[in-house]
């Protein structure tokens, strides 16, 4: 048995309601949507100037650039941080798509270690010693300057936690305004009958606490460092 | 732990908090920026009181279909290999994870804050079955490493300045360092790393169940909960049975009002949304999920005057905009809920028995409702519960004395009391009739029927006090 006492719990709910167990509820529909409101109506460029903005607000570095030349973008991202050369990426169809494998060839002749996620024994173990962490962004919040990640075979939950640094690279064509567009999406392919990915990351910036003296500590258990690129893909 | 914290009277915790002037300073500086974080951020999301209202409405809509919406959640967490126990009491819920610890064969427990497994006493019941029992949020880790209670819900380790955390750390883990919080950060880091990686079990709370989906949302900065989601083999979540929205459109709803709430952060920087186990051909992620839905007091709230209370999302906005709270800090409360809400939910938990001071923790200026990002009437409930204590126990006269005392003790901080006079002014004035509350109609009764209260805007309530003590002295 996989759920337990469900009966007599959810009898007492409705007990206390004063009413029959309900089996069916309709959709409530809620007399204000302010949230459908924030940057309504602005372009994807529009937008972009959001996200950039909001980045130096969640200590995150931003770059701007096209697929021709992520290689050096990533190539300067990755010098900045001035740490270990050992870097975990996620995989996937992105990875071709962006022209990565030929990219990180190049930066392995500098002495770069790289490794793609692959469901694989070790891959853990990898991300624990690795400096760098590298992910797509699936769905970009301008407003809040968040990367959403839904976390699978190649894209594990790891890569964009355990290095000491991370490095989101965010295709423009995924910028919308803020989270209600995100769960939007989930929740429509849910309906659809495609169940959400096991493990769902908004991830804004570096980890941080204000636990001693209130300080803003950047960089606790997650990443210390974090760099958003922005890639023209439209 | 359980709810409760101590058995020291109130009034004596109420002190030992005015005392600690270190904490005092802190909590109202935290107060001061948390409030004006909160203020800005709510500022910038525009329509803030639309927002407000459709907080409202989508937790009022949840509890009145809560058995609707918990059936569709355990049949969702099932559906994606996870197992769901509804606990009626803690015993039941902390005998349930022992069981899960037990056929693991756990030796090591990681866990992410969490106010509900706090709450049952989860720790204990852990310890209690041989396990080691790791905090793992930088804030708990220090309470835990010296066996302190929260005092913040947010911040728990409020009360301590940087160099009493150095202390401890040197203490009980050998650090060697400064007290640069970086310093400080990067040793937690370093050691709860280790712990990560052997644990056999990862425990965390839950901020919002998405129904439809079995999701199961965490809201935090650190990486901790991530750390302990990722990493152990089982995950066990515990959510008090409130916690659950209908859909995914809704969450993200809750989720910006309680991080705007919280700390005017836009979002915090990690919200992660956790469905049932790993999949096959995944390799970090749990293989077992449990998810452990917990009433421990809570259903008896549901179908009553109070049910409201239930709304909360724990952002602790009440808490930084309270006056009493400013002056008195967290551990005054007993509770291991402090500030406004706790003074409203500890009571209903818990029963008046051991609490029954808390409802007196306020000054009904109404500064905790119009904080509330979900719109629950505090001050409201603080009343009804004044009246409920004074009419079934008799009790008015004496609390209200003690209440006075309190007052003058808090209201010996300028600010603190400046700014509660302001606000009270306007939440009584229904009543305010020639500088004198005369006896108030329905809610105010319990409060007022032993003597004239005066009206706390014109004449100074400090200078009043004083001069009824005066007269007091002279009579
Ligand atoms: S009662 Fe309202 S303001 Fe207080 S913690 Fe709960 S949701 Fe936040």
């Amino acid at each position: 048995m996989t759920v337990h006492n469900r009966t007599s719990f959810l009898d007492r709910v409705a007990e206390n309601l004063g009413r029959e167990r309900r089996t069916e509820v309709q959709a409530p529909v809620y007399s204000v949507q302010p949230q459908d409101r924030v940057f309504q109506g602005a372009t994807q460029d529009e937008l972009i100037e959001k996200l950039e903005a909001q980045c130096s607000v969640i200590h995150t570095s931003f770059d701007r650039t096209t697929r021709a030349a992520l290689g050096d973008s990533l190539q300067k991202v990755l010098a900045s941080f001035e740490g270990s050369r050992k870097v975990i990426s996620a995989g996937g169809p992105r990875l071709d798509e962006f022209g990565l494998p030929g990219i990180y060839d190049e930066l392995r002749e500098e002495g770069f270690d790289f490794r793609i996620w692959n469901d694989q024994e070790g891959d853990v173990t990898f991300a624990e010693q690795a400096g760098v962490g590298i992910v797509f962004s699936d769905i970009t919040l301008a407003e809040s300057g968040t990367v959403t990640l839904f976390n699978d075979k190649h894209n594990g939950r790891s890569i964009s936690l355990l290095p000491e640094t991370f490095i989101a690279i965010i295709p423009k064509s995924t910028l919308v305004p803020r989270m209600t567009q995100a769960a939007r999406v989930i929740h429509e392919q849910e309906q659809k009958g495609n169940p959400v990915s096991s493990c769902v990351s908004f991830i804004t910036g570096p980890s941080n606490s204000a636990d001693i003296e209130m300080n803003l500590i950047v960089g606790v258990h997650g990443p210390v460092k974090a760099a958003y690129i922005l890639v023209e893909d439209l | 732990m359980g709810i409760k914290i101590g058995d020291k009277p109130y009034a004596e915790r109420i002190q030992a908090g005015i005392e600690n002037s270190f904490m005092r300073q802190a909590v109202s500086s935290a107060q001061g920026r948390f409030r004006s974080g909160r203020l800005k951020a709510a500022e910038e999301l525009g329509d803030w009181e639309d927002w407000r209202t459709l907080g409202e409405e989508i937790r009022h809509h949840t509890m009145e279909n809560l058995d609707y919406y918990l059936h569709q959640l355990s049949e969702q967490v099932e559906k994606r290999g996870g197992t769901v126990f509804f606990a009626e009491t803690a015993e039941e819920a902390n005998a349930y994870v022992q069981e899960v610890a037990k056929k693991k064969q756990a030796r090591k427990v990681v866990k992410s804050k969490s106010m509900v497994t706090e709450e049952i006493g989860l720790n204990e019941a852990l310890e209690k079955s041989g396990c080691e029992v790791v905090e793992s949020d930088l804030g708990e880790w220090i309470l835990q490493l010296d066996e302190d209670p929260p005092s913040h819900i947010v911040t728990p380790a409020l009360h301590k300045n940087k160099e009493q955390i150095r202390e401890t750390f040197a203490n009980k883990k050998g650090y060697t360092k400064t007290d640069q919080p970086e310093e400080l950060a990067a040793f937690a880091r370093e050691q709860l790393r280790k712990d990560f990686l052997e644990a056999d079990l990862g425990v965390t709370g839950c901020n919002f169940a998405v129904a439809e989906s079995g999701a199961v949302t965490l809201v935090t900065n650190e990486g901790n909960a991530r750390m302990v989601t990722s990493l152990p083999d089982t995950h066990i979540a515990v959510m008090g049975m409130e916690r659950v929205v209908p859909t995914w459109e809704e969450l993200e709803v809750v989720v910006s009002l309680l991080t705007r709430a919280a700390v005017g952060q836009k979002l915090t920087s990690y919200i992660t949304a956790l469905t049932g186990t790993r999949l096959e051909d995944e390799t970090d992620g749990p293989e077992d999920f449990h998810l452990v839905i917990v009433d421990n007091g809570r259903l008896k709230i549901l179908g009553t005057e109070f049910q409201s209370a239930l709304h909360c999302i724990r952002c602790a906005a009440c808490i930084n905009a309270c006056p009493v709270y400013r002056h008195v800090g967290g551990h005054s409360y007993g509770s291991i809920y402090p500030g406004p809400i706790g003074a409203v939910l500890t009571p209903l938990l818990d029963g008046y028995e051991d609490h029954k001071d808390l409802p007196y923790a306020s000054t009904l200026c109404a500064a905790c409702t119009e904080a509330c990002p979900v719109k629950i009437p505090l001050h409201e409930h603080l009343i009804r519960h004044r009246e409920i204590i004074v009419e079934r126990e008799q009790r008015g006269a004496k609390s209200e004395e003690w209440m006075m005392k309190g007052f003058a003790k808090w209201a010996s901080t300028p600010a603190a009391y400046k700014m509660s006079t302001k606000m009270a002014r306007t939440a009584m004035k229904p009543w305010t009739k020639d500088e004198q509350i005369e006896k108030g109609p329905g809610p105010l009764k319990g409060w007022t029927e032993s003597r004239d209260f005066p009206a706390p805007a014109k004449k100074n309530f400090r200078e009043w006090y004083k001069q009824r003590e005066k007269r007091r002295g002279e009579a």
